[in-house]
């Protein structure tokens, strides 16, 4: 399949998602009636930024899993692996500790402050020459750093309140999210992927491994920038806003890769339109399951659906079967 | 143009080689394992940086504005790489595109299209690399290679984990490549290889040029005996020389082994 009727097709799919996942929910709209109740009100400030964000933190990931297989070179790498996600978990673990987090504001900038301190120590530990096997353990010194502290920082927390709080975020979910976060997400977002966009042709040099890359004109250190600053900022604003959201990173170039040329620059755009797809999908499945408690999280459910699928990479690996 | 070194030294592992490789000529650098031939061509690619001396690139001191435009000039070719993803035989090749991206497509496949003949690939262009025979892998790697069309071609051990037929074809296309007014730059193991096929050759011990010049000259059997500590003897008319390697029991020293 070409590279544009994939991308066309996932863009239709797209387009069919879109409105369904904002009729749906606990209260259904039907387009046809017009007299549910309170309708414009639900679509404008609860359903419509909720799909926006499904959509953009969803392009994000696919993007960013994309991007990071292709620069470790490795198809089970996933966005999580630099420690980035963690890092701005601990920022707003952070937020909630200090109890900062009942300003609407404070959460996703500490959030966004965390993820940049990781990316700082990350650029720092990997230093000038730009080597993945060095950046790949910064990345999981940062990861196991980040957990611990925020581990001290739950263990420690003033109130049990506060430790609920922080345990209910780190699911992630898109529920009661407004038109802010969406401001919050996007532009990080569009930032990162212009980043991880910009260093496609780098990411196709490394398919003949570092030493063939560099001979072919890439320039180690800038594509190390280019790939902190691009997940930074994707997966950073993500988890700002949503919490961490797992496996989708993973999942979605494995299903793109298949459909393209296997060269990782065909893989960014698609991979970022079916993210979208998936997280909206997942969202609003998550919206219409019925459970007592509430919603599912979609934290969950993607862990949930992630799992069985990183099991079967596992096996085709050890069975030795080409990417 | 040749591309030259001057009193090179890379820490204990290049000690002031100073050796001289012509366009037009295919350049074999010899040496037992660890003699730092890797190295020195990692830095013939200016991929390594020397700790003193330099590599000149004609009369001046090898300096390019951009990475891009040394991968314009410089084709390498690392030992074995590991292809990550499965692409095929086309966009393999295409890779070697990559300096030249911001030149019109039509030439950028051009390029592509006659590398892919160079190496007689055109009825794999579409197979992914993993259904590659590992001579069909090693002429697909050369033609990205080929592809940027570099003034130079620097490989190492491109003959590594071919057979003799694929090994002899490979050597005829660096021929034709030097012949097309290219340098081309080899890492060989094969003495017989580099004997036969090479215009000039340098033989690196312990991180040292140990000789440099015409193979008749650089790898005489005094030599091939003294760097690699075996008993050496050359067999054959130049151009179709083979060497024989006394075995150190007395008992069989009787019988040669046949390396070419």
């Amino acid at each position: 399949m070409t590279q544009l009727r994939l991308n066309l097709l996932l863009l239709f799919g797209l387009a069919l998602v879109v409105p369904l996942s904002l009729l749906a929910g606990r209260v259904w709209i039907d387009p046809l009636s017009p007299e549910t109740h309170n309708a414009s009100l639900i679509l404008m400030h609860l359903r419509l930024p909720r799909a926006v964000l499904a959509v953009t933190l969803g392009a994000g990931l696919g993007l960013t899993g994309a991007a990071m297989q292709a620069y470790l070179r490795n198809p089970l790498a996933d966005p999580g692996l630099f420690g980035i996600a963690p890092g701005a978990a601990l920022g707003a673990v952070l937020s909630f500790w200090t109890g900062y987090a009942a300003s609407p504001w404070l959460l996703p900038a500490f959030a966004l402050l965390g993820a940049s301190g990781a990316m700082l120590l990350l650029a720092l530990i990997a230093g000038r020459g730009g080597g993945v096997a060095l950046f790949t353990l910064a990345g999981l010194m940062v990861s196991s750093l980040a957990g611990a502290l925020m581990s001290l920082a739950i263990s420690l927390s003033p109130s049990p309140f506060a430790m609920t709080e922080i345990v209910t975020w780190m699911m992630g979910a898109l529920a009661d999210r407004s038109w802010r976060e969406v401001w919050i997400a996007v532009p990080c977002t569009l930032a990162g992927a212009a980043a991880i966009y910009a260093a496609r042709r780098s990411l196709d040099a490394l398919t003949l491994g570092e030493a063939a890359a560099r001979s072919l004109g890439v320039d180690p250190l800038t594509l190390q920038l280019q790939i902190i600053a691009g997940v930074g900022l994707i997966i950073g604003s993500g988890v700002a806003v949503a919490g961490i959201i797992g496996f989708v990173g993973l999942m979605v170039p494995h299903l793109v890769r298949p459909l393209t040329d296997r060269r990782p620059s065909s893989l960014l755009v698609p991979s970022a339109i079916a993210g979208a797809l998936l997280l909206l999908v997942a969202d609003c499945l998550c919206r219409i399951l019925p459970l007592a408690s509430g919603e599912l999280r979609l934290g969950i459910a993607l862990s949930l659906l992630g799992t069985p699928f990183f099991l079967v990479l596992l096996l085709r690996m050890r069975k030795g079967l080409s990417w | 143009m040749s591309l030259a070194t001057e009193n090179l030294c890379v820490g204990e592992r290049l000690r002031n080689v100073s050796i001289q490789c012509r366009r037009g000529m295919i350049t074999a650098i010899c040496g037992p394992n660890g003699a730092g031939k890797s190295t020195l061509l990692s830095c013939l690619a200016d991929l390594q940086e020397a700790t003193s001396g330099r590599v000149m690139l004609g009369e001046q001191t090898m300096r390019f504005k951009s990475p891009r435009e040394r991968a314009q000039w410089l084709g390498y070719l690392p030992q074995a790489p590991d292809i990550a993803w499965d692409v095929a035989v086309e966009v393999l090749v295409s890779l070697g595109r990559l300096p030249w991206s911001d030149a019109p497509s039509g030439e950028n496949a051009r390029a592509i299209e006659d590398a892919i003949r160079a190496m007689d690939l055109e009825e794999l262009r579409h197979r992914p690399v993993s259904r590659l025979s590992g001579g069909e892998r090693a002429r697909a790697l050369m033609a990205r290679v080929l592809a940027t069309q570099p003034g130079w071609l620097l490989a190492d051990e491109p003959l590594a984990s071919l057979d003799l037929g694929h090994a002899a074809a490979l050597m005829r296309r660096f021929r034709q490549q030097a012949q097309q007014g290219r340098g081309v730059v080899l890492v060989l193991h094969d003495l017989a290889t580099a004997m036969n096929h090479a215009d000039c050759v340098v033989v690196l011990d312990k991180g040292e040029v140990v000789a440099e010049g015409p193979p008749e000259t650089a790898l005489t059997r005094d030599i091939v005996s003294r760097i690699w500590k075996c008993r050496a003897q050359w067999l054959g008319d130049p151009g179709e020389r083979a060497l024989s390697i006394a075995s150190p029991s007395p008992a069989s020293e009787r019988g040669m082994r046949i390396l070419d």
